[in-house]
């Protein structure tokens, strides 16, 4: 299916958030995620299933004022 | 020392860590200026990149406290989620709400930015309002649950220092037992210790010191010119007076005309 990840279209075989988060290289990652504008915990992540469609946001820390 | 939701920091200076020449210049101006508090915020970052990781390994090195903030968000909900994200991701419950309202000044949208305080503080969250002067906004603030309130010098990055003396010194009045932190607009150490002279517990700026020649520098200047504001503070300046008033004794001169 295809996602919009951090608005680019990407295409990802995974079924879940985590699978997604995997697969897309952030497993090792220090991340937050969102789904169609809603905050995943990351305890949650293995319990959300994605759709076609889905807007995934995933967020690092960066510098700020 | 002031007490920030509990948390009574070494410095009173809270120190931005955007816009400097580098990782190292960042680190090296934390250090020298005894900052124990840093704001830090949250980008998109994609799978294969690994600038926030090796940003967050830094902050983590040098020891310091974390207030992440909701840079760039024009609405609750926007703000909201992502203060959830911050808090997982920084391990913090600590939050700089800003809730932005016109993007000339980035002035904060007060009526979004009082409800967002709402709901992260019934959330848990220890919020940091960013606002104005206004101490009605102030009043609704603290009575939906904030502990801290910081308002603007003057609009962010503009380096003007304080645009409302008046507004700045009736807010220190009228809620005299909270902490209130200058936060925006500071562009010298003289704007800081100007603030902290009429009794601001904290300055949080971030420009005035990254966009400087030596930013390592400007922030142990900084720290300075606050340490000497907070004790001119303690010391009860003065008031001003219109007329000259001779500060030698009269009393015993020559009479020599």
């Amino acid at each position: 299916m295809t996602l919009l990840l951090n608005g680019q279209p990407q295409e990802v075989e995974a079924r879940t958030l985590a699978e997604a988060l995997a697969e897309l290289g952030y497993a090792d990652k220090v991340v937050a995620t969102a789904v169609n504008g809603e905050f995943v915990s990351a305890r949650l992540r293995e319990g959300v299933t994605l759709s076609d469609g889905d807007r995934l946001e995933v967020v690092a820390p960066m510098q700020g004022g | 020392m002031a007490s920030f939701y509990g948390y009574e920091p070494k410095s009173r200076l809270f120190l931005g860590t955007a816009q400097y020449p580098s990782p190292a210049i960042l680190a090296e101006a934390v250090r020298l200026s005894g900052v124990d508090i840093v704001t830090v915020s949250l980008r998109r970052e994609s799978g294969e990149g690994g600038a926030g990781q090796a940003f967050w390994s830094l902050i983590k090195e040098l020891g310091v406290r974390v207030l992440p903030n909701t840079a760039g968000c024009h609405s609750v909900k926007e703000a909201v989620t992502t203060a959830h994200m911050a808090r997982e991701v920084f391990g913090t419950d600590w939050i700089k709400l800003e809730v932005i309202g016109e993007d000339d000044t980035l002035q904060p949208d007060v009526v979004g930015l009082i409800e967002a305080a709402k709901i992260l503080s019934d959330d848990g969250f220890s919020v940091f309002p960013y606002t104005t002067e206004d101490i009605v906004v102030g009043g609704r603030l603290l009575d939906a649950g904030c502990e801290v309130l910081m308002p603007w010098g003057a609009p962010i990055g503009s380096g003007r220092g304080l645009n409302n003396l008046y507004g700045l010194r009736t807010m220190r009045q009228h809620f005299p037992g909270t902490p209130l932190v200058v936060d925006a607009g500071i562009g010298l150490p003289s704007h800081a210790a100007q603030a902290m002279e009429i009794g601001y517990d904290a300055i949080l700026l971030n420009t005035a010191v990254a966009k400087a020649g030596d930013p390592a520098l400007m922030a142990q200047a900084f720290a300075m010119a606050i340490t000497a504001g907070r004790q001119a503070f303690e010391a009860q300046p003065i008031e001003a007076r219109d007329m000259a008033a001779p500060s030698t004794p009269v009393m015993g001169k020559a009479f020599l005309s």
